[in-house]
């Protein structure tokens, strides 16, 4: 946008007047603002909708069963309750890797076919983008409350606070590398101290996200997978216990705000 | 799967705001794929608001208007409870349209 002229010229001064802190606060959120105007959120939900209620894989069902913690087939507010533990395998799921547990258990489709595709791009969306949009849709308003009195459900956050803070990977990086100082930012996108409530909640209440600079839809699964590959970190597998892990402890970390639904990212 | 589409209408006083979202690749046909060939034009062309049967806006756009493009429009004298429909044409002949109503 060109700013020229003499109003452009005390545009400026006024700009700089400001106490730089405030006026570079006021610019996240303007932009922020900005994107979640024209966002395409609700787009991916219907999508997810009808892929939800598809019957597929060789027993020929929909996931409308699927138990994400509150029962079989219930989705208000199940997101919100993530990531939890689950008796039938005993371990703590988040969001995909338990909408993974219901593909391949009551779909009967293989983890190989589920799992081909996870993350699309901007012209083919995967699958499990537009199943997280709807599933996350419905925990609207719902405030996040993730498993905390279950012994795995306490190991996975002690993991994954611990995991923040590990230094690894080619470059030696951690994630609090660049979550771990106030005040930093990669261009548009300010660096929240991911371990600091304060930080956590306004962003764990706005995950997963239609991601402007992608022009789609991502999870967390891929935040995090993506956070490995800008470490030069190795790629962690689909689901894992340290996906898992960092998710637990980033949502327990967030807890008690209310989730906003699906957000808009840089 | 048909391209996915939302509409929202709420009121202000006797003005309702209309917003749109609409599916749609919107390709210009400059694009080439991984192929290396251009991929199709395939774009909206015409759009289409009407407030309780009667046609309030006729719009003409273009391929420069990018993918799931979202609208917004006013409609003055609209009242709770109008029905607003918004469907749209493209470049290959395929329609879609949404229901709404007024908030």
């Amino acid at each position: 946008m060109r700013i020229s002229g003499c109003g452009g010229a005390l545009l400026m001064a006024l700009a700089l007047a400001a106490a730089p802190a405030v006026a570079q606060q006021s610019q996240f959120e303007k932009y922020q603002k900005m994107v979640a105007e024209g966002s395409p959120v609700e787009l991916f939900e219907l999508v997810g909708e009808d892929l939800w209620k598809k019957p597929q894989g060789p027993n020929k069902v929909s996931l409308e069963n699927c138990d994400l913690g509150q029962g079989p087939g219930v989705l208000q507010g199940a997101y919100a309750r993530l990531p939890r533990y689950f008796q039938d395998v005993d371990r703590v799921m988040d969001l995909e890797t338990r909408v993974l547990h219901c593909m391949t258990t009551l779909q009967g489709r293989s983890r190989e076919e589920a799992t081909k595709r996870l993350f699309g791009n901007a012209d083919k969306p995967s699958e499990m983008e537009y199943l997280s949009a709807y599933v996350a849709g419905h925990s609207r308003g719902h405030p996040m409350a993730p498993g905390q009195s279950n012994a795995k459900e306490k190991a996975s956050y002690e993991l994954g606070k611990k995991l923040f803070f590990v230094r690894t990977g080619l470059w030696d990086f951690s994630c609090a590398s660049c979550h771990g100082e106030e005040g930093k930012r990669i261009r548009m996108s300010e660096l929240p101290v991911l371990y600091k409530p304060e930080a956590a909640r306004p962003l764990m209440a706005t995950w997963p996200a239609y991601r402007v600079s992608n022009s789609t839809f991502k999870t967390m699964q891929w935040r995090i997978n993506n956070c490995f590959r800008q470490m030069r970190t190795p790629e962690p597998v689909f689901g894992s216990e340290v996906v898992n892990a960092l998710n637990m402890f980033l949502t327990v970390t967030g807890q008690g705000e209310t989730y906003r639904g699906p957000g808009t990212k840089r | 799967m048909a391209d996915p589409m939302k509409a929202r209408a709420t009121l202000k006083g006797d003005v309702a705001e209309i917003r749109v979202l609409m599916g749609h690749p919107m390709e210009t046909g400059q694009r080439k794929g991984s192929d290396g060939k251009p991929i199709a034009r395939h774009f909206i062309q015409n759009v289409t608001v009407k407030v309780n049967g009667k046609t309030v806006v006729e719009g003409e756009i273009s391929q420069a208007v990018s993918r799931n493009p979202v609208f917004s429009f006013r409609v003055k004298g609209a009242k709770s409870g109008d029905k607003v429909e918004i469907s749209w044409l493209d470049n290959k002949g395929a329609t879609n349209k949404t229901e709404t109503a007024i908030a």
